[in-house]
């Protein structure tokens, strides 16, 4: 099979020969640091782009088309618009949690890209909590939007601020449900261990109903905690204009932007990890030849097949529905998907008992 | 100062929604006291773009101050227009030839289209669906084009003038509003499988923004904002003008005064005015599309009101003339400001998300209000 693990081997081999191992260690963390806000970058550039173009598809528009070939460019040359703006910060803003911010929710973000196996053999730390790391880490994020919204001194940024911690705190106890299920199916909370569980099949196919359930509920509660439409209340622009990041500009704004975009390509590779194999090509049970052919097809094509795929179905969600209203959004949480997925956690645990999954 | 104003003695929060604001659909400022999420009161303060119209019109002419209605209700430029002449032609006691009230006809209801689409795609903005608005665009496009075709311009027509229209139709008018009007009936389903039957649209449309029948009475509501609570208000039905007792049509009615009511009334009324397009488009009089009159206009000494159905509700121009070249004094009932005034007492007790989506189905245009 074709792997990335090849290349990571031998970096590290050859580092930890050359080198003193602590020294080794050092320059791994440099080159993985240094992948990271490469991979920020990049993936912040083509989730926008491919946002654009996919409204611009159901918006039946053209979307950006003047920079670059069909208009491939136009996020960098916006970028460069943010980077040269003025980083205002309004009259009575604590200065201090003001700056500070844009970098939790951005340094949360890139934690969680951490655990996150990309392609075979290709995971900056393959931690034996890896599930558990994530939903801890991503809850951070809320701190940075709260701390936004307070230190602005804006009452717009104030209510969205408000929104977001409610709604966010609430979604994350569905999203969890619908990741445990998932690991009491596999039995591990590491995500090396989930995906190798899924060698003969993807857990959609295999976990029957609770999984399919299960995976109904994730995508709806990682919306809701990514802020996205419809569950967007946290800017929700015709009501708050733009809610928490009303009085950011600038690159500081960007920060903001970058991060919505980096979770959701992190939530979308959660779901692919937990649902949908992760990097594991697409297998049948015991059909070898057709499991073999899969393989040919490159780990990280499968990985980012996926994650994209579910990045579409979020983008598309945006697109389509009307926003919610708040005690809606609280409501659907509360009285809906909790139960919903508690009862499905038990439903997951009793077919995982029986040994009723394939 | 600034703290005075920010919290009220019970501690409510106030916040201003506008005069910059992307729901308010203009200038319009709201200022609103908030329990949380909850409204406790919504006050509206006008006046962001008054450009005291009912003045200027008396400097102007009888033929003159038709164009600048047009920037009042921008929507329904035509209609406004189509109202002040019949004001005019009232005093002048003028007779306004067939083929011309049918033109009026037919530009009036092309114009309530166009109005209700955008409407359409402004409330499913206000609502955080942005892509409903560029299929609305789609089909108002046409309507512009053919406005633009025979009127000249898209938005501020100024085609209706004492004594008929300014300019006779253009040769490809009917062929292209019959163009027009396949295209309607091809996409007018996508608005509803887009919006309509959507279940969190209809949670938040429906038992929110509840006007009663008695309220909207009182308050003075017209148009659809009435006809949403049960009120038969049509102009076009209870006081025809033109040609629109010779065509068969419907007064949309919905008894349940909700936001969602509202938003059918407008919807089937896009529907009666396909249908009086359809009726009349095949049927254009052949004749005089603008009847004789003087070069300078003058009323005799009185006072003259006319009213019409614009895409807002009834609008209504009352002139006092001194027997000049000039009216004395000109006075415009606009449609928008009684319906604003309604706002407060609907929205109290209900949460901010639900302010934006009242307002987004009272289809607000504030130059309308303010003028």
């Amino acid at each position: 099979m074709f792997s990335l693990e090849n290349i990571t081997n031998t970096t590290h081999t050859w580092l930890n020969q050359t080198f003193s191992p602590t020294l080794a260690l050092l320059t791994e963390f440099l080159i993985v640091g240094v992948l990271v806000i490469g991979l920020f970058a990049v993936l912040g550039l083509v989730l926008v782009f491919m946002e654009r173009k996919v409204s611009a598809v159901m918006q039946i528009r053209l979307g950006p088309n003047r920079v670059g070939p069909m208009g491939i460019f136009q996020t960098l040359a916006d970028t460069l618009k943010l980077v040269m703006k003025e980083g205002l910060t309004p009259n009575g803003a604590d200065k201090f949690l003001f700056n500070l911010a844009p970098f939790v929710v951005m340094i949360t973000a890139m934690l969680i890209l951490a655990p996150i196996a990309f392609a075979k053999g290709f995971q900056m730390w393959d931690i034996n909590i890896g599930v558990l790391y994530v939903s801890a880490i991503s809850s951070i994020s809320v701190i940075g939007i709260l701390m936004a919204g307070w230190a602005s001194n804006n009452k717009y940024s104030l209510l969205g601020a408000m929104r977001s911690g409610a709604q966010i705190v609430s979604y994350e106890l569905s999203a969890g449900l619908a990741v445990l299920s998932i690991v009491i199916l596999s039995g591990s909370l590491s995500i090396s261990d989930i995906i190798a569980s899924q060698q003969n099949g993807w857990w959609i196919f295999k976990g029957h109903i609770p999984a399919i359930i299960a995976f109904v509920i994730f995508i709806i509660a990682v919306t809701a905690e990514t802020n996205r439409a419809p569950f967007d209340l946290a800017e929700a622009e015709s009501e708050l204009t733009a809610g928490f990041h009303t009085e950011y500009s600038g690159m500081k704004f960007a920060l903001f932007f970058l991060a919505e975009y980096v979770n959701i390509f992190i939530v979308c590779a959660i779901g692919a990890t937990l649902f949908f194999g992760g990097w594991m090509p697409f297998h049948i049970g015991s059909w070898t030849a057709f499991n073999n052919i899969m393989d040919y097809i490159p780990s990280s094509i499968w990985f980012f097949g996926k994650t994209f795929f579910l990045i579409f179905l979020i983008m598309w969600f945006r697109w389509t529905f009307p926003r919610l209203r708040i005690d809606q959004l609280l409501n659907l949480e509360w009285k809906y998907l909790l139960p919903i997925s508690m009862f499905n956690l038990l439903l997951m645990t009793f077919v995982a008992i029986m040994g009723w999954y394939f | 100062m600034i703290e005075e104003v920010a919290t009220t003695a019970e501690g409510d929060l106030v916040i201003n929604i506008g005069p910059q604001h992307p729901s308010t659909h203009g200038v319009l400022h709201l200022v609103v006291t908030l329990k949380g999420e909850t409204i406790r009161k919504v006050e509206p303060h006008l006046g962001y773009i008054h450009r005291s119209i009912e003045k200027m019109c008396e400097s102007l002419t009888y033929r003159q101050f038709i164009y600048v209605t047009s920037r009042m209700d921008y929507l329904s430029a035509h209609i406004n227009n189509h109202g002040c002449a019949m004001c005019v032609e009232k005093g002048l006691q003028l007779e306004v030839p067939a083929r011309a009230q049918v033109i009026r006809v037919l530009m009036d209801e092309l114009t309530r289209i166009a109005s209700h689409e955008l409407w359409w795609g402004a409330l499913s903005m206000d609502l955080g669906a942005f892509t409903p608005f560029f299929h609305a665009f789609r089909e108002r496009e046409t309507i512009n084009d053919i406005m633009e075709e025979t009127c000249g311009a898209r938005l501020t027509m100024n085609y209706m003038v004492p004594g008929g229209v300014m300019y006779d139709l253009h040769p490809d008018f009917q062929r292209r509003v019959k163009e027009f009007l396949k295209l309607y009936k091809l996409k007018i389903g996508e608005y509803d499988d887009l919006i309509t039957g959507n279940v969190i649209f209809q949670n938040r449309m429906k038992s929110v923004g509840i006007l009663s029948k008695e309220d909207a009475i009182s308050y003075g509501c017209s148009g659809p904002v009435a006809r949403g609570s049960g009120v038969s208000c049509d102009i076009r039905k209870l006081y025809p003008y033109e040609v629109y007792d010779k065509v068969s049509f419907d007064e949309v009615l919905e008894t349940n005064g909700d936001s969602f009511s509202r938003y059918l009334v407008r919807l089937r009324e896009m529907n009666q005015s396909i249908r009086i397009v359809e009726q009349l488009i095949d049927n254009i009089p052949e004749g005089e599309f603008q009847a004789k009159t003087k070069a300078v206009l003058k009323l005799p000494k009185g006072e003259f009101y006319t009213r019409v159905e614009t895409a807002r509700g009834e609008l209504g121009i009352y002139i006092v003339s001194e027997g000049g070249t000039t009216p004395y004094r000109i006075k415009f009932r606009s449609p928008g400001f009684s319906n604003l005034s309604a706002l407060d007492h609907m929205v109290r007790g209900s949460k901010i998300g639900d302010l934006v989506a009242t307002m987004g189905t009272l289809d607000l245009v504030i130059p309308d209000i303010d003028r």
